[in-house]
């Protein structure tokens, strides 16, 4: 088949880190080529050199597109030849309308004017195209993020797409939204729209494909053909890690001790709205040892849920009890929270976890600075033993701790969030969607974690849109539906089909 | 991805090369001084670099540095204060009335004030820390009240002159403790002393940095930067040795500098003040109680803005309607200069002294060879845009 694209021997060095060494990718017009490995594997570095966003000059090697040599200076470049990436994180301006987004920078007008009309029946058509229904007008702001995907790609197609990059288009999406955005790929793909996509998802993967490269520690590892192949996801986890992995999940010893957290009568109201309720009436309990699941569909509350309990983070008007160990916590400020021992891993780790343009260290040790200090005066020595210390335990890969997060892929990034919680030393370890984003061996190696921490007789809550996670880590799960909990089911019962029952059940009801 | 060492000793040259270009803004920040002040010194034929020149230039531009401090603090806490030159104004009219019309005893007004000074941060910060309302705007308003309240306080008119007492604060000496008296020997023990702990802590930071492994500047950018600040040092201590020694203000300056840079980077207000501006959101989430914080900044920056306001006056010896007049400007250019960044969080308190010196000494030097007012503007302003522009530049070629 005829080749689109041709990157040759592409080596890119940051200071410290050999992101790329001689990465060779071929991709062929109108297939579906997926990129896989490992974070950290050099995945959007990749796409990054392809796009124009390091520009031509800051690395080695040719990159080939449509029997050309390019030479990228800027992401201009690039998208004038039809080559569009959207990024790992989403660049929608949040309070204009959808057609205004599209067109952005790209403006349907006549002498400088705008031609809304124009425009508009422009937005329809691609929207049609994207399978999406709203009305043009609507503001990017009050769409949930599998339709802001959708935005994206109708962005993208505006500009008469040749090679469409996702990188990591499905992390943030529920499964429905995911199989919506899937099979839009599919269907460009039949319009001759040849696509590269990125993902840690690896049925996604197998169902989508038409050929896999997987890239391990900046070198690409081997490259399948679905069609010539049956490619089974322990192949593909086989390459990536370099090793088998024979489970997914990792053993443990189920044991429940004595009452750790119990939360009762937990109601939240809005925080602008004085008059919506959030949370409704919440009951529940974790046990010493135990690791609890919170299902349930986007939207559900679980987020609010979590973020309340921790320092009454999110909403207003909150009333209900915590205790822990049978004593009564203050949980009004998130340092009382702290202190009394629970500790809350946000889902979105660069707008709530981090500090991005500081160091892991300064990360690491920012919610528990008394341990790390005197009378106020902080041992940078200690700081840095501590930060070595997770770096070692969490395999954070970065040559050194002084370096700043922003420049971690992302699922190293998550192992510093980790690794600042649990320098809290907390008792009951809150998390919310921990494995956003991150590949498989780093999956198992946060499970291992959160195995220790039961072990250690910690409470768990963990709260995930991925059913197969909470099913094979909990020892309950509660379903979430609504603001409030429609049912609880213990490891042996629960399953995807329960779950869901559970919350359709609650839906049609209420 | 495959770690490539970092300080070996075979790959010193191109490690060393790497390293200054990364950290190009610190470095070139202290040759820029260097270079200014080796210009102007070319062109003033030696009158910058005179004894008194050189204690005039501490005596002029103290109350700069001093609220660049708590500027810095500001900004990097991702605020701003428009109202310090207002707010110096204002105290320095209220020693004024104080002092010279109501015989108010100098040991009572200089308190009174700083304790005022910190009232007047504090209403601001109120409003900026508890309901959000952006600084720029709040501060700007603060910025019309106390001009105007000046002018109502003096009337119209200056106040003065002070008593020798008052004056001091400014003006005085620190006395030659070893009875020499010139040159001063005390200057000269101080300014030596100053290096000797420059290079200790230096080298003792070092140690335990590469004892953990952190990335370090290679030896040879160790030696020669540490040869240049000390050489500096006693340079300028010599000098003023042989003139009447340290000036009283130069003393609080100096240990200001030190106390805050120490707070900013050794302790943990320092670190959750750079959190809070590096991330409000993740600050908050990691317990650190955000508004407290900056309404604790904008105290501060008044306290200092009130003492700059008494050694202002102290200097003129009277209160004037127009005291700090547009000095605002001056401090948060300093600040800038000096590496601080517009968003917050980013930011050192050694860059916006090194800042504000940039600034005096080219107020300075183009005052000495007759630059008019008009054109000091435009090359002042000119050297700010020029250092952010550096910035920016240096930020996107690491990328
Ligand atoms: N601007 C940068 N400066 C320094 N190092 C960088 C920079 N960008 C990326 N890196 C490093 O390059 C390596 C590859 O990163 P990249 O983001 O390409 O990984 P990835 O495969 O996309 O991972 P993930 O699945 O976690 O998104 C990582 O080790 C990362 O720390
Ligand atoms: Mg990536």
């Amino acid at each position: 088949m005829q080749k689109i694209l041709e990157m040759r021997h592409i080596t890119k060095t940051f200071p410290g880190v050999k992101a790329l060494d001689d990465v060779s990718l071929q991709v062929a017009a109108g297939e579906i080529h997926a990129l896989v490995g490992e974070n950290g594997a050099g995945k959007s570095t990749l796409m990054k050199v392809l796009s124009g966003v390091h520009a031509d000059g800051s690395f080695e090697g040719e990159i080939h597109f449509d029997g050309h040599r390019t030479a990228f200076s800027g992401i201009g470049d690039s998208e004038s030849l039809g080559i569009i990436i959207i990024h790992q994180e989403l660049a929608l301006v949040p309070l204009l309308s959808i057609a205004e987004n599209l067109f952005l920078g790209n403006e349907r007008a006549r002498h400088g004017i705008v031609d809304w009309p124009e425009t508009f029946r422009q937005t329809e058509a691609l929207l049609a195209k994207v399978g999406l229904r709203e009305p043009p007008a609507t503001l990017v702001e009050s769409l949930g993020v599998g339709k802001q995907q959708l935005v994206e790609i109708a962005k993208a197609l505006s500009k008469d797409v040749r090679l469409l990059i996702l990188d990591e288009p499905t992390a943030a999406l529920s499964e429905s939204d995911s199989q919506v955005l899937l099979d839009l790929l599919l269907e460009l793909k039949g319009q001759g729209v040849t696509s590269i996509i990125i993902s840690h998802k690896l049925n996604e993967v197998r169902r989508v494909a038409d050929t896999i490269t997987i890239i391990r520690d900046g070198a690409t590892v081997s490259t399948l053909d679905t069609h010539r192949q049956p490619v089974s996801e322990e192949l593909i986890v086989r390459d990536m890690v370099g090793r088998d992995l024979s489970q997914r999940y990792p053993e443990r010893q189920r044991m429940a001790g004595d009452m750790l957290l119990e939360v009762s009568h937990w109601n939240v109201w809005h925080p602008e709205h004085k008059t919506r309720q959030i949370i409704r009436d919440i009951s529940f309990h974790v046990r010493a040892g135990e690791v609890v699941g919170i299902a349930g569909l986007m939207g559900a509350g679980r987020t609010e849920l979590a973020m309340s309990l921790f320092g009454h983070s999110y909403g207003q008007n909150i009333s209900g009890s915590v205790s822990l160990r049978g004593e009564l916590l203050d949980t009004s400020t998130v340092s009382a929270a702290i202190g009394g021992g629970l500790a809350y891993v946000t889902e979105d780790r660069k707008e709530l976890g981090l500090i991005l343009d500081e160091s892991i260290h300064r990360n690491i040790t920012l919610a528990n600075l008394q341990g790390v200090s005197s009378s106020g005066v902080i041992n940078q020595a200690e700081e840095a033993r501590v930060a070595e210390s997770y770096r070692k335990a969490m395999n954070i890969r970065t040559p050194s701790v002084a370096q700043r997060v922003v420049n971690l892929s992302g699922g190293n990034q998550q192992k510093v969030v980790l690794s600042k919680w649990l320098f809290t030393t907390p008792e009951v370890l809150i998390l919310d969607e921990p494995t956003r984003g991150i590949d498989v061996g780093a999956k198992f190696e946060i499970y291992s974690i959160i195995n220790e921490l039961s072990a250690q007789g910690k409470g768990v809550i963990m709260i995930s849109s991925e059913m197969p996670e909470l099913l094979g880590m909990s020892d309950r799960i509660y379903v979430m539906n609504e603001g409030g909990f429609v049912g609880e089911l213990s490891a042996s019962e629960a399953s995807q089909e329960r779950i869901m029952s559970l919350i359709v059940n609650d839906r049609e009801n209420g | 991805m495959s770690e490539i060492p970092t300080s070996s000793a075979g790959s010193a040259a191109g490690g060393m090369s790497q390293y200054l270009r990364n950290h190009m803004r610190d470095y070139g920040l202290l040759f820029a001084l260097i270079a200014i002040m080796f210009f102007f010194q070319v062109v003033t034929d030696g009158t910058l670099l005179k004894p008194v020149n050189i204690t005039n230039l501490f005596l002029q531009n103290s109350y700069i540095i001093i609220m660049a401090l708590g500027m810095l603090i500001v900004i990097v806490g991702g605020n701003i204060d428009l109202s310090v030159g207002s707010v110096m104004g204002f105290i320095g009219a209220l020693s004024a009335v104080m002092i010279v019309n109501l015989d108010v005893p100098v040991a009572a007004t200089i308190p009174i004030c700083l304790l005022a000074g910190g009232l007047i941060g504090a209403a601001q910060g109120y409003w900026i820390a508890y309901w959000k309302i952006p600084s720029f705007i709040v501060t700007l308003a603060g910025m019309l009240v106390f001009r105007g309240l000046s002018l109502w306080l003096l009337e119209g008119q200056s106040v003065g002159p002070f008593p020798k007492s008052f004056q001091l604060l400014s003006t005085g000496f620190v006395p030659d403790v070893f009875g020499v008296g010139r040159p001063n020997v005390t200057a000269l023990a101080v300014g030596a002393l100053a290096a000797l702990a420059i290079v200790y802590m230096g080298l003792r930071k070092r140690q335990r940095n590469s004892a953990y492994g952190i990335v370090d500047e290679p030896l040879l950018v160790f030696i020669a930067r540490n040869a240049v600040i000390s050489g500096a040092l006693v340079f300028v201590a010599y000098k003023l040795s042989t003139f009447r020694g340290l000036p009283n203000v130069l003393v609080t300056m100096g240990v200001l500098t030190v106390i805050y840079a120490f707070v900013t980077e050794h302790t943990t207000v320092g670190r959750r003040i750079y959190a809070l501006g590096g991330n409000e959101k993740a600050a908050k989430l990691s317990g650190i109680r955000t508004e407290r914080l900056t309404f604790l900044t904008f105290v501060n920056m008044g306290v200092l803005a009130a003492l700059a306001g008494l050694i202002f006056a102290a200097r003129l010896n009277t209160a004037t309607p127009k005291a700090g007049f547009a000095v605002e400007l001056d401090v948060i250019a300093a600040v800038f200069i000096g590496g601080a960044s517009m968003s917050g969080g980013v930011g050192m308190i050694v860059g916006a002294v090194v800042g504000a010196f940039i600034m005096g000494v080219m107020n300075n030097g183009m005052s000495i060879m007759g630059i008019g007012i008009d054109y000091q503007q435009v090359i002042k302003g000119l050297v700010l845009l020029a250092a952010v522009i550096f910035d920016v530049y240096n930020k996107q070629k690491q990328r």
